[in-house]
């Protein structure tokens, strides 16, 4: 991890207040492995005052891509941020999927901007697996497909692909995968990844998930992002633990 | 132009002024690949307590205006994981170590403070007396005047090294207590620890922080602390650490024209691991342009 002045190269508009801010930034680059994130200033002032983490969307040669969706002042002021600008990155930070392990069919489960790590993890899955990309939303519009493989979609109101969340779209589909040795990836809001959590277990699938909590530092020192685990006692920290973690370790 | 920019906290020599507060820098490992211990005056490692403590569930912190509030609870490793396997690294860096100990009961502070005392690595000792943040120790020796004489008093016995006690800032007359501290024999006082707050989700009405009040740091509280330092230093003849909100060298500057001989710096590590490199600087930039040739000479310099 490091703490670079980036600089702002492109800031995309993908629509419904979703960006994707490309910036260089060589080391950071060099470094990143998919599902990390990094920890940005948004802003040159002190307001606001803590940085705000944002899962690496996807690597070029020395160039980042974030994702990020207009939510708060935060990142509001981020989207207003102008390409010549320099940006204060640090990172990269955590321990992103592990694509190295034993399987045949990586299966990305994503809800909203859940998709973020997904452009930077099909770049890095080895060319020898074959990709799934099961994406939901709650309407056509929540739906971000973007530099996604194998798109399969649900909207949680039917106004795109099959009508239901996620998961129920997975358990749809999911017979015509398991001829192959399968491995979920998932990211997206707590109760998908709760949900995604049992899937797993009960069919018995590998799977890793990206979680996600206020933080304020981002590499342990604050110790503001626990969440509870299942094989030691008290808490990891979703900064330095993960943010990926094997869906067996911790209680989501 | 030579300048000095080293400083004395009672018997407590440091190169510069410039210490990590309690709670922002880990045991130090961390934070080093990010900026260098070495060149600091001191730091303060995370609470201690006798055993491990797992911290509060989750949600643990919330930014707020120009601040943030925290309610981690002392997660902590421990005294005896601490002295295998915290000590080794910390050992390594070239400035002063101030261990930092949080107990539930007196006897806990003695104890923590009586093991300790024999790592060499150790300089000083903090007493946090004031975290707000569990129910069983920090706040509720930390507002009471005869608590904090007897925690000090047994600490000092239990050590022949400095002893710092961090004040509570939510109480109405912080001198009285910094002048139980000195009375009893404390080195030091380190104020202020962080002022109580909270934070509501005003959909579903519960409090945004698992432990419904935090502490709050960062700029927002820099006047409130800036005004404790001063109560103290005007009224008790004791070394004062000064922290709350510093992020910049001009904020190091007020507290120690104010009364501070060292200054800690807190929140600013989150966003800024490298601020105290920074700062340093600025201090030492700032000497030479007021042609002031040892920075001690500024502490309780106020002009009023």
């Amino acid at each position: 991890m490091l703490i670079t002045n980036a600089i702002i190269t492109q800031i995309i508009e993908l629509g419904n207040s979703t960006f994707l801010i490309k910036i260089h930034s060589p080391e950071t680059a060099l470094k990143a492995k998919p599902g990390q994130f990094c920890n940005i200033k948004v802003s040159e002032s002190i307001f606001p005052l803590l940085r705000r983490p944002f899962s690496i969307c996807d690597v070029e040669g020395e160039y980042l891509y974030f994702m990020f969706k207009v939510q708060g002042e935060g990142t509001k002021l981020l989207a207003h941020r102008k390409t010549g600008e320099t940006l204060d990155v640090l990172g990269p930070l955590g321990n992103g999927f592990n694509v190295e392990c034993d399987y045949e069919t990586a299966v990305f489960v994503a809800g909203g901007l859940g998709s973020a790590p997904f452009p930077f993890v099909t770049r890095q899955i080895p060319s020898d697996k074959k990709i799934f990309s099961f994406v939901g939303g709650r309407s056509a519009k929540d739906v971000i497909t973007y530099n996604l493989k194998n798109i399969i979609v649900s909207t949680d109101d039917g106004s795109l692909g099959f009508k239901g969340n996620v998961i129920e779209l997975l358990q749809e589909n999911i017979h015509q995968l398991t001829s192959s040795k399968i491995k979920l990836f998932g990211c997206g809001p707590t109760v998908m990844l709760r949900s995604l959590k049992e899937f797993a277990l009960s069919n018995n699938f590998e799977c890793e998930i990206s979680t996600e909590c206020a933080m304020a530092c981002g590499f342990g020192i604050c110790q503001g992002c626990p969440i509870e685990a299942i094989d030691k006692d008290g808490y990891y920290l979703v900064c330095k633990d993960g943010p990926v973690f094997d869906v067996k370790k911790v209680v989501i | 132009m030579n300048i000095d920019l080293s400083v004395s906290v009672g018997s407590l020599k440091l190169k510069n002024p410039v210490i990590l507060a309690s709670g922002t820098v880990g045991y130090g490992n961390e934070i080093s690949n990010l900026t260098d211990l070495s060149r600091l005056g001191a730091i303060v490692t995370k609470s201690l307590s006798l055993k491990p403590r797992r911290g509060n569930p989750p949600q643990r912190i919330i930014e707020t205006a120009s601040g943030m509030l925290n309610a981690i609870g002392l997660a902590n490793v421990g005294v005896e994981e601490f002295v295998r396997e915290k000590i080794p690294f910390l050992s390594q860096i070239d400035s002063a170590i101030i261990c930092n100990i949080a107990a539930s009961s007196i006897e806990e502070y003695v104890e923590c403070v009586r093991i300790l005392t024999n790592e060499e690595t150790i300089k000083a000792f903090e007493i946090n007396i004031s975290c707000p943040n569990v129910k069983e120790g920090g706040l509720i020796f930390g507002h009471d005047l005869k608590s904090i004489g007897r925690i000090t008093e047994l600490t000092k016995a239990a050590s022949t090294k400095p002893v710092i006690i961090k004040l509570s800032p939510n109480v109405y007359d912080i001198a009285s207590y910094a002048k139980v501290v000195r009375q009893e024999g404390g080195d030091a006082v380190s104020a202020v620890n962080t002022l109580v707050g909270t934070s509501f989700n005003i959909y579903t009405r519960k409090p945004k922080l698992f432990n419904v009040t935090g502490g709050l740091s960062g700029p927002a509280i820099k006047p409130v602390a800036l005004a404790k330092v001063l109560e103290i230093s005007r009224n008790v003849d004791i070394p004062i650490i000064g922290i709350g909100g510093i992020t910049c060298w001009q904020d190091a500057v007020e507290f120690m024209i104010a009364g501070a001989s060292a200054i800690q710096l807190g929140t600013v590590n989150f966003i800024d691991p490298n601020a105290g490199i920074k700062i340093i600087q600025g201090l030492s930039d700032y000497c030479v342009k007021m042609a002031i040739t040892n920075l001690k000479d500024i502490t309780a310099s106020y002009q009023i």
